[in-house]
């Protein structure tokens, strides 16, 4: 309620302006366009599965919407031998929305890996954290991106008499309803694809990426900063077969490397370092590169003395509050390959929108928030607004109401902000924290990892919380 | 009892008001539809409407204008208007009509004058959808009020008829003010869904009543029946288009001293929630006078539950307490002869025994159901 205070205090959230006065034509009468009740525009992960749970959301059975991607239908008629490269982690939060339209059998159907204990560990001292669930369930799953699309295209095209899916479509112009309701003007956003096609929408969601259209022509200031770092990804394969069923981290002083279970044998990598490191990584041949990515993980380089003798201080201490004993550091499994070609890079950065809703516009995943891969929450934090913007739009569906009107859109933005802000923060600190090897601040973040760990609870309520 | 002296500390004014509430008489009053406020940056002047003397008083409020001013701006100039019914014929006030034509294109402003009326539709939408969802034994998914066919008198620049359009159901929408029938086909021809299910007609409750007589499933009359001349006939009116078994809507608000004091004072003269001279609380219907007219005219009130506005955060909620702003569902009986009723013939009470026969098996009906 406070937010809402503090966005009227200023004035009325006016409708957006994408320029000079061409924003607020004046339809007179009724337009020949097709008017859809939503438009997604995007059509990734996250503007897909949207396009989904609306589409199978039983209050929008006589409703029409629109899914826009800019590239082409990817089909997938069998799933390759080799694993791709790019992976997401999904939380128990995630894969019960995904069910929740059916897509999660699917994915169920092609592969997907559970992993159920996630050791993070720092390199410059032995604290270590371990998470994992008192009766062993699943904490997360690892899924590929190519299949998580897969399972979501086939889903919409089991609904395709309510969702219309229009791909190799781009939008290059939104033209927005006035702020004041006008006698002869539409009150429809209007949508100019870049083959010269009209549509008229109600409400209008924005899921295309951080670099987002519809927040850019809707004129919402984003908090943005790019990390000096760029993540560099591949798919390996250990030396030999375990139930590799543990997600790894480890934060060295130039980044996080993160190991993630695919199967049996073949496990991605997900590694933070340097914009000059990582272009080093991509370009090396394979043998350094896997000599490189071993030793990230096992070297004690980085142990200072006095790090280590601080930290068993605290250890003693914990162990002498906690009778039960605090399992020791586990080494990942070893690296004996990468798969060829499957070495890329891609620029990390934070961002953040100071407003997910406008008049008729809603923004969710990365164009309302972008953040580190380090905690492995971006695209759930996408999943989490589709669940709360799906079921603020169901009610207002089943409630008779308009769909683009601010009181529900609000409801979406402030449940949603209090999330997201907490966790983009929380993740921003972590990077920070851990990317130096300042005594004083490694001292400070052994002891905060080692009582952490120590403190059960805490860990439920961090696990709890990642988890939505 | 309304003395031309200034007073001095707002105690003091809050008695005069209180006390004399109930005393003001029904007489013809001067069709002056006084709207008019003081645009003084010190001080509001109110103007109490009294029915036959035309004096004023002038209060001083300081520190209440500068909180709610600030409120105001706030919220945006919020000021709701409740709809009003008029035009013409027995039931319809002409003066009142003045009040709201100037305020005909301000309907759908979500944050304008009429917000209150646009965030009452969280309760009243529900309230309806769900009290006609139990007579329907299988809705469709996504359209749960295919199939009915709802009047919605009074219906102003269409903010209730449009969602009840959304939900399925076929609505005619009639308001005496021409403007505000225009307001509401405009809006309305926008979306090509809405504009096939819902008809607007300017015409009062008496003109329709001949032609539509027992054609709806439901009426609802929100917001209307506190500005209408003639209480009992606009209800048998209301009750005559009625199907049997067909459900009344009515919300309004109590005629009551808490009813002058936060309605009348508060949110017309201090708060500006209101527009000055919108209400008059003699019209104001208390849910016993509604019960027992509605029950007069066998139509069985089902439930009556209170609504709440909270002015700083602009939702309402439903309450216990039904003195300020209350909503009631009443159903038209299904039977208009029962035959034992026959054997019952006392003067004068025939025609009440008859409709609270004819109640019974039809609240059993419903129960069943």
């Amino acid at each position: 309620m406070a937010a809402r205070l503090v966005s009227r205090c200023g004035a009325v959230r006016a409708a957006p302006h994408s320029g000079p006065l061409a924003s607020c034509r004046r339809w007179s009468g009724a337009s020949t366009d097709t008017v859809y009740d939503v438009v997604v525009s995007g059509g990734g992960l996250v503007g897909a599965a949207m396009a989904c749970a609306l589409g199978y959301d039983i209050h929008f059975h006589d409703k029409k919407i629109l899914l826009l991607e800019a590239g082409p239908k990817k089909v997938l008629e069998k799933l390759s031998e080799t694993y791709s490269n790019r992976v997401s982690s999904i939380s128990p939060g995630s894969a019960t929305l995904l069910s929740s339209f059916g897509a999660w059998d699917h994915i169920c159907n092609m592969r997907y890996r559970a992993f159920r204990r996630m050791q993070v560990w720092d390199a410059c001292s032995e604290a270590l954290i371990m998470f994992d669930k008192d009766n062993l369930d699943d904490m997360g799953y690892i899924v590929e991106n190519d299949v998580i699309m897969h399972a979501l295209t086939k889903q919409l095209e089991a609904v395709s008499d309510r969702v219309t899916v229009l791909y190799r479509s781009k939008a290059i112009r939104y033209t927005w309803p006035c702020p004041f309701p006008m006698a002869d003007s539409s009150p429809w956003v209007h949508i100019t694809l870049g083959d010269g096609s009209t549509f008229q929408t109600k409400l209008l969601i924005g899921a295309d990426g951080h670099n987002s259209g519809v927040r850019q022509a809707v004129g919402i200031q984003n908090v943005s900063w790019n990390y000096d770092q760029s993540a560099v990804v591949a798919t390996l394969h250990l030396s030999e077969a375990t139930e590799n069923n543990v997600a790894w981290q480890r934060f060295l002083p130039s980044g996080p490397i993160a190991l993630l279970p695919l199967s049996d044998t073949l496990s991605s990598l997900v590694w933070s370092t340097s914009h000059e490191h990582a272009a080093e990584l991509v370009t090396m041949d394979e043998e350094k590169f896997v000599d490189a990515v071993n030793s990230a993980f096992w070297s004690d380089a980085d142990h200072t003395d006095f790090i280590d003798t601080a930290g068993a201080m605290l250890q003693y201490a914990v162990s002498l509050l906690k009778p039960t004993k605090v399992s020791a550091r586990q080494l990942p499994p070893s690296v004996a390959r990468v798969d060829a070609k499957s070495r890329v890079l891609f620029p990390l950065g934070l961002g953040h929108a100071a407003e997910y809703v406008r008049p008729r516009v809603a923004l969710i995943g990365d164009a309302a928030h972008r953040v580190h891969p380090l905690a492995g929450q971006g695209v759930n934090m996408g999943f989490g607004d589709i669940s709360s913007l799906a079921h603020h739009l169901s009610t207002a569906a089943f409630n008779g109401k308009d769909l683009g009107s601010m009181s529900h859109l609000t409801g979406y933005e402030t449940e949603r902000q209090r999330h997201n802000t907490a966790l983009l923060a929380a993740t921003d600190l972590l990077k920070r924290l851990y990317s130096t090897s300042a005594s004083p601040l490694v001292l400070l973040r052994t002891w905060g990892l080692q009582a952490t760990n120590a403190v059960s609870p805490l860990k439920e309520q961090i696990m709890a919380f990642a988890s939505k | 009892m309304w003395s031309g002296r200034k007073l001095g500390s707002s105690g003091g004014w809050f008695l005069r008001v209180l006390g004399p509430g109930g005393c003001n008489t029904k007489a013809a009053r001067p069709l002056i539809s006084s709207a008019v406020y003081v645009k003084n940056q010190l001080s509001w002047t109110l103007q109490i409407k009294p029915g036959v003397f035309n004096e004023y008083r002038t209060i001083w409020f300081k520190s209440y204008r500068t909180i709610f001013s600030c409120l105001n701006r706030i919220k945006s100039f919020r000021y709701p208007c409740a709809r009003l019914y008029s035009t013409s014929q027995t039931t319809v006030d002409s003066g009142e009509v003045k009040t709201f034509l100037a305020l005909a294109h301000k309907w759908w402003d979500e944050q304008g004058v009429y917000a209150p009326l646009h965030s009452m539709n969280d309760l009243r939408v529900p309230f309806i959808r769900d009290n006609l969802l139990k007579t329907i034994p299988n809705h469709q998914p996504g359209k749960p009020l295919l199939g009915m066919k709802i009047l919605d008198v009074g219906c102003g620049g269409g903010l209730l008829t449009e969602p009840l359009g959304r939900l399925g159901a076929s609505v005619i929408g009639i308001d005496p003010v021409d403007e505000n029938i225009k307001t509401a086909q405009c809006h309305k021809s926008f979306d090509p869904v809405l504009d096939k299910r819902i008809e607007y007609r300017v015409c009062s409750l008496e003109e329709i009543v001949e032609e539509t007589a027992e054609t709806f499933d439901a009426v609802v009359a929100s917001e209307v029946v506190e500005h209408v001349i003639d209480l009992e006939t606009f209800l048998q009116c209301c009750c005559q288009v009625l199907k049997p078994g067909g459900s009344l809507f009515i919300t309004t608000i109590n005629k009551t001293q808490l009813s002058y004091a936060l309605g009348i004072v508060f949110s017309e003269q201090i708060a500006g929630i209101v527009p000055k001279g919108t209400h008059t609380w003699e019209k104001f219907v208390s849910p016993e006078t509604l019960e027992s007219i509605l029950e007069s005219n066998g139509l069985s009130v089902q439930t009556v539950v209170g609504m709440l506005y909270n002015p700083f955060s602009g939702y309402w909620h439903w309450s216990e307490n039904t003195s300020l702003n209350y909503a009631a569902h009443a159903v038209k009986s299904r039977v208009q002869e029962h035959p034992t009723s026959a054997e019952f013939v006392l003067k004068g009470e025939t025609e009440e025994l008859q409709a609270n026969a004819c109640t019974n098996p039809a609240v059993h009906e419903e129960l069943k159901k």
